[in-house]
């Protein structure tokens, strides 16, 4: 990805309380490098661990490793377009969303701006209390569309939760298009929650990026040659295989690259540079993953 | 000190105890009292001032919401579909077309002289239009050149030419967006419908957020309105009031000039609830008479024309899902407890009656917790709330500024389309309000519709829609009613009501001076009371002398 390309944005919602801050704080840690913006809506007290904040200047405040954090207040766009003239320029954008919002409206707002990519929406769940949140007088409508904007939702705080698998089949009906992941303080792998890998190049012979003992499943698919890239995105994302991500590069049967991205149900396929490699990288859970039907999908292709 | 004495035609006083009066008297900016001239003779030296001798004086008029930003609003075209006063006394004639519209725009863009600079125009009122949707095409006649882009009356729609879309990035097939219809064509029609799609276009249309949260000129505009429409005292009510902002608006209203007293709110925003509080109290301390600061504005839901107003069932009459809560509830009641603990009013904009239930639920708490004998807590808008809710209000000692002015502009569509016939036959229930004894303020939301209260007493008394239909007759209030609430109804929510909003001994000498009685005038004529000017702490404001 050259510099001038889009920059990528993930939304991150949920209630109050469900782990947002810890999240944005967990991906701060794990940043290794990337330079991560964030943008949070309710700044109030700054919702980094003090131990990461290097400067603050009146809009950003600078972290370690070249990250930056800063308010959007209500002028989402022209916040968007600072970050993205920052020298230098942020790799991937955090986008904190109060707790009454709705991730799918900020995406939508994400999706029609110039040299913006949206990356997908993250939504995190308390899965001690989501259900009964969902089931508030005030509140649920809120929280259920929440929940079903989500192309992935982080269940966290599954070490306190009574009954995880509950509100983890409950989650499958509330929001069929996601894909969940049980999280813990809100901690997930950079590279599925901000899909921040590229190529091949993350994937070393013969095992993943992924810690197989925390049970992430990686697989490298050749891409079937003539398939039309878009087609072949909608595979992936397709709920039936569970995928939490894909990406990679294939031709197009016309000539040129395509880059292909999914993240749960949302796929999007962009131009790639000529030189791109070809080869697309999924990742799932070992239990939720069924590697081999995507396998027989994609060479039946 | 020498008094002066003012005869005037009329004076009516809103002070029960003497209704009306021939004479008031003033010294140090505040009315020493209200009676005969032999009466106020008693208070010492005094010199005769025959300039009212045949206006009618009224209390400076109050009104409890509106937005500073209407003054800054001027600085476009307006596109409304009703005649329009700006702040210089020029109205403009509402635009009965679409050719209208645009001709008017037109003529704008010729007077500009960098051909890129970008048109913005507002209070466009497409519902007027037969059903017809404005569209980039409409908007090409202005300029092909450079970016033209109107906001709609109701704040909820934007409507761009084809070089705004251009200059987006979005004149392109296949842009996929609830808010954004395509054409045959594939391309977006140039309506851009809700915060979210009109937010891309902002910024390449002119429409300024820095500018519209509070600026200048807007600032000394607004006043100028004020003066003209027999305003003497005006809440800004959602201002984020950050500090180069909160300095300039203590200079100009310090100006010894500046005609209004601004009661600016603190919106809740970007702060953690505590650090509200503080900066609330911090705001507090620095307020003047011409700038009061401290109270808290908070916003629970959206708006009833733009659906995203939190409806109880049976919600929206044409099915459009329930809206949005701008303030998580725990929020909400954090901040009601923090208030009162502290002794801040909080004036929560409640539009949906799901909304006043929470407000009501989160105030129930609160006052469980920190009992407040005189909080004067308000519900700003309140336009849903039956009679049980009124009831509540109360028993919890909230006060609420209903919006009748609604009424007139898009009662029609609240009848057909919004909440229906019945709810919209009981929506912003002013007598309900007045029966149950719950203290009572009208308001416009100037820029949402024009500043003048004595046109918010006309469609408080006579519920009267665009098209003419009786909008609720049993709530309909009478005309001493309206008057009542439109001078110390008001300043009783802005804990005002000991300083302004009567003219009697000891108040602030702020009278709004008018050609004809609004008493004698007729409830169906009360919008056509004429407003010669005001008299603010003392200093006489006449409207035709305003410096452009
Ligand atoms: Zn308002």
């Amino acid at each position: 990805m050259t510099a001038a390309g889009p920059l990528p944005v993930t939304v991150v919602g949920g209630y109050l309380g469900a782990g947002k801050t810890t999240l944005v704080n967990s991906l701060l840690r794990q940043a290794n490098g990337r330079r991560l913006a964030i943008m949070v809506n309710e700044f109030g007290a700054l919702p980094i661990d003090a131990s990461l904040v290097e400067a603050a200047d009146d809009r950003i405040v600078s972290l370690v490793g070249g990250c930056v954090c800063c308010s959007y207040g209500e002028d989402l766009v022209s916040s968007l377009a600072m970050l993205r003239a920052l020298e230098p320029r942020p790799d991937h954008v955090l986008l904190e969303a109060s707790g009454v919002a709705f991730p799918g409206a900020i995406a939508g707002t994400v999706g029609l701006l110039q040299g913006f990519a949206l990356d997908g929406a993250v939504v995190l769940a308390d899965a001690e209390t989501v259900r009964g949140r969902a089931g508030d007088r005030y509140l649920g409508s809120t929280v259920r569309r929440q929940l079903s904007e989500a192309d992935l939702i982080l269940l966290n705080k599954c070490d306190l939760a009574g009954d995880p698998d509950a509100a983890e089949a409950w989650l499958g009906e509330t929001a069929p298009d996601a894909r969940v992941l049980r999280t813990t303080r809100a901690e997930a792998p950079i590279d599925i929650v901000l899909g921040a890998w590229t190529g091949r190049a993350a994937l070393p012979a013969g095992g993943g990026p992924f810690d197989h003992t925390a049970g992430y499943a990686t697989a490298a698919l050749d891409p079937p040659e003539r398939a039309e890239p878009e087609a072949l995105a909608r595979i992936l994302a397709d709920p039936a295989h569970g995928l939490l991500r894909a990406k990679g590069f294939m031709p197009r049967p016309g000539g040129g690259m395509a880059a292909i991205q999914t993240v749960g149900s949302r796929w999007a396929v962009s131009d790639a540079p000529s030189d791109a490699p070809s080869g697309l990288i999924c990742i799932g859970l070992e239990a939720g993953t069924d590697f081999a039907a995507l396998r027989r999908a994609v060479s039946d292709f | 000190m020498t008094a002066t004495i003012y005869p005037a035609a009329r004076i009516v006083t809103m002070n029960p105890a003497r209704p009306h009066a021939t004479h008031v008297a003033v010294r140090e900016g505040r009315i020493l009292g209200a009676g005969t001239l032999e009466e106020l003779a008693g208070w010492g030296d005094y010199r005769l001032d025959g300039r009212f001798a045949d206006k009618v004086l009224m209390p400076g008029l109050v009104e409890g919401h509106s937005h500073v930003m209407e003054g800054s609003l001027w600085a476009y075209v307006y596109c409304g579909f009703f005649d329009r006063m700006d702040p210089e006394g020029r109205v403009w004639a509402g635009l009965k077309s679409i050719d209208a519209v645009v001709e008017r725009l037109a003529e704008a863009a010729g007077a500009l002289e960098d051909p890129a600079s970008p048109l913005a125009g507002w209070s466009l009122d497409a519902i007027y239009y037969g059903g017809r949707r404005i569209n980039r095409h409409d908007l090409d006649r202005v300029s092909t050149e450079r970016a033209v882009g109107v906001l709609n009356a109701s704040g909820h729609i934007l409507n761009v030419n084809t070089r705004a879309l251009e200059l987006a990035g979005l004149l392109r097939t296949g842009v996929n967006h609830p808010g954004i219809p395509l054409g045959a064509d594939g391309l977006p029609t140039g309506e851009m419908k809700g915060p979210d799609a009109m937010a891309p276009l902002g910024v390449h249309t002119g429409f300024d957020r820095d500018l519209l949260a509070c600026d200048e000129p807007g600032l000394r505009r607004f006043a100028k309105l004020c003066v003209r429409t027999g305003v003497t005292t005006a809440a800004d009510l959602a201002n984020l009031l950050p500090e180069d902002a909160v300095e300039m608006m203590l200079r100009v209203t310090g100006e010894p000039d500046y005609p209004a007293r601004i009661v600016s709110l603190r919106r809740f925003y970007g702060l953690t609830p505590e650090e509200l509080i503080d900066r609330a109290l911090e705001l507090r301390g620095r307020s003047r008479d011409r700038l009061r600061l401290g109270i808290i504005k908070v916003v629970a839901d959206g708006s009833i024309q733009g659906f995203s107003a939190r409806l109880r069932w049976p919600g929206y009459y044409n099915g459009a899902p329930e809206g949005l809560w701008y303030v998580p509830p725990e929020h909400l009641l954090e901040i009601y407890e923090r208030a009162l603990a502290a002794g801040l009013g909080v004036h929560t904009h409640t539009n949906g009656d799901e909304a006043t239930e929470l407000a009501l639920d989160c105030m129930e708490s609160a006052l469980r917790k920190h009992p407040a004998p005189d909080h004067r807590f308000t519900l700003q808008h309140c336009q849903l709330a039956d009679a049980a809710q009124f009831r509540r209000i109360r028993a919890l000692g909230l006060c609420v500024n209903l919006f009748p002015n609604h009424h007139f502009y898009w009662g029609d569509q609240h009848y057909a389309v919004t909440v229906g016939p019945e709810r919209a036959e009981r929506m912003n229930a002013c007598a309900t309000a007045l029966r149950e004894g719950v203290p009572l303020a009208i308001h416009s939301d100037a820029p949402v519709t024009p500043l003048g209260p004595l046109f918010t007493a006309w469609c408080a008394v006579n519920r009267r829609t665009a098209s003419g239909r009786t909008l609720g007759e049993q709530e309909r209030i009478g005309v001493a009613d309206a008057l009542r609430t439109i001078t110390l109804g008001a300043a009783y929510t802005l804990g005002l009501d000991g300083e302004v909003g009567s003219i009697e001994t000891g108040k602030r000498a702020d009278f709004a001076v008018l050609e004809d009685d609004p008493e004698t005038i007729g409830g169906e004529r009360l919008k056509d009371v004429r407003v010669w000017g005001t008299v603010q702490g003392g200093r006489i404001f006449r409207a035709a002398d305003l410096q452009a």
